[in-house]
């Protein structure tokens, strides 16, 4: 059971990277790592809010939308609640954690459109159909990982980027372009991974 | 005729001048993410259209009864609910697109470019221009992305739209159908499009044309917008 949870966790922030191999986020991953602060911040509200999601919308749908027969409703369902628990969150967080709203609250407004958090919800949704094993504590392990991973991934970007600013580019590639390539490296960094879950934990 | 000639505007621009990809670098995730052919590119850029223009229209349609301060949660329920019509549709007709998209087609409903437009466009203009504003996004955002997946599919697999072309003399690089290809060949395109159009590069990936970028004045004032 934990050697499966452990797993999950692991294939999430390595191999399953959601920003690098799943292509979600992308937004706030060229948007908010330039300053590793801002990076950490933005990451620390996404893993919050992907755990909570994912708490919240697993059991509605398969509590509420299975026995109805409603499946398709899940999209709509979904985005919803995510828009809905994002202002409740602010609002409580506002009240009465001062001290958190102030680190994390700035960036929530942000995150309610953010595709890695829908896509994580959905994503749970869709492993465990395919696999019975893979329960509400396993979808939340994936989704801590996946926040994890998501933190793993702007941290690192944010250290390249802080070197980019210093190196001299050329016109063209100045800004977007130089980022991209830079993202690209990075990426081909997290390919080493494959694999590599499924030899450790086997 | 000035008004004709306004309307082929609200078309065109999103085809060239604003681009909703390689010029306001919006919609990043699905055009990295599903360019890996031709094929799907196309796919996903008709999803993305259809929605495109009848949230558009009824967004517009309902500009004035929507009160202010809940226009996103309303544009959002309006966009999900188009965006469900579309994932019933392409499963019913077009069960192997629906298969290699995967996640990306709910995942239209959190597209930049669809709430993009919605904010910028479709809350304060007339149904008919929204809609040729929804169809000329939706057409540069298919052309952007056909224009990676053939790139990243001819260099990947030797094929276009699965047809062989190089296939056979030049051995396919691999890496550009995963995910480090998707980054490289986004990052070029976008030094070129900014080659052609001599224009201001853009910074960073659209804070300005983020739509939530009225409520996250609070970020920028702490210095993390990049803009």
């Amino acid at each position: 059971m934990i050697k499966s949870l452990v797993a999950v966790f692991l294939a999430a922030i390595l191999t399953e990277n959601y920003v690098l191999s799943k292509f979600l986020g992308i937004c706030p991953f060229l948007g908010v790592s330039k300053k590793l602060k801002t990076a950490v911040g933005m990451s620390g509200a996404v893993i919050f809010v992907m755990v909570l999601a994912t708490a919240v919308t697993w059991p509605i749908y398969q509590s509420m939308l299975v026995p109805a027969g409603l499946e398709y409703l899940q999209t709509i369902v979904f985005i919803l609640v995510i828009a809905g628990l994002v202002q409740l969150v602010e609002i409580l967080l506002k009240k009465y954690m001062p001290p958190l709203y102030n680190s994390l609250g700035i960036y929530l407004p942000l995150i309610t459109t953010n595709c890695a958090v829908l896509g994580v919800t959905m994503l749970v949704i869709e492993k465990a159909s395919g696999d019975p094993a893979f329960t509400y504590v396993s979808a939340l392990v994936n989704a801590l990982g996946a926040g994890v991973g998501f933190l793993v991934a702007m941290v690192m970007f944010a250290g390249v980027r802080e070197r980019l600013e210093t190196s001299d580019i050329p016109q063209t590639f100045k800004g977007l372009p130089i980022t991209l390539v830079a993202a690209s490296l990075v990426a081909i960094s997290f390919l080493g991974f494959s694999g590599l879950v499924e030899n450790l934990i086997k | 005729m000035a008004q004709k000639k306004t309307m082929l505007q609200e078309f065109s621009k999103g085809i060239i001048k604003e681009n909703p990809v390689l010029c306001l670098v919006l919609g990043t995730c699905p055009t990295l993410a599903v360019t890996t052919a031709a094929t799907n590119a196309i796919g996903m850029g008709i999803a993305a259209t259809l929605v495109l223009i009848c949230s558009n229209a009824v967004i517009s349609a309902l500009r004035n009864v929507i009160p202010d301060k809940v226009r996103i949660p309303a544009y959002i329920t309006i966009i999900a609910g188009f965006v469900t019509i579309v994932q019933m549709l392409v499963k019913a007709y077009a069960p192997a697109i629906d298969e290699s998209l995967g996640i990306f087609l709910p995942l239209i409903v959190v597209n930049c470019i669809i709430l993009g437009r919605a904010e910028m466009y479709a809350s304060k203009n007339r149904v008919i221009p929204s809609m040729l504003d929804g169809l000329g996004m939706g057409v540069g955002f298919t052309a952007a992305m056909l224009l990676m997946g053939i790139i990243r599919e001819l260099l990947g697999t030797g094929c276009v739209f699965g047809i062989p072309i190089t296939a056979g003399f030049v051995s396919p690089i691999i890496i550009f159908i995963l995910p480090p290809g998707g980054f490289f060949v986004f990052g070029m395109l976008i030094a070129l499009s900014n080659k052609l159009s001599h224009k201001k590069n853009p910074e960073t990936a659209g804070c300005g044309s983020c739509p939530m970028s009225g409520t996250c004045s609070k970020l920028k004032a702490e210095g993390g917008c990049d803009k």
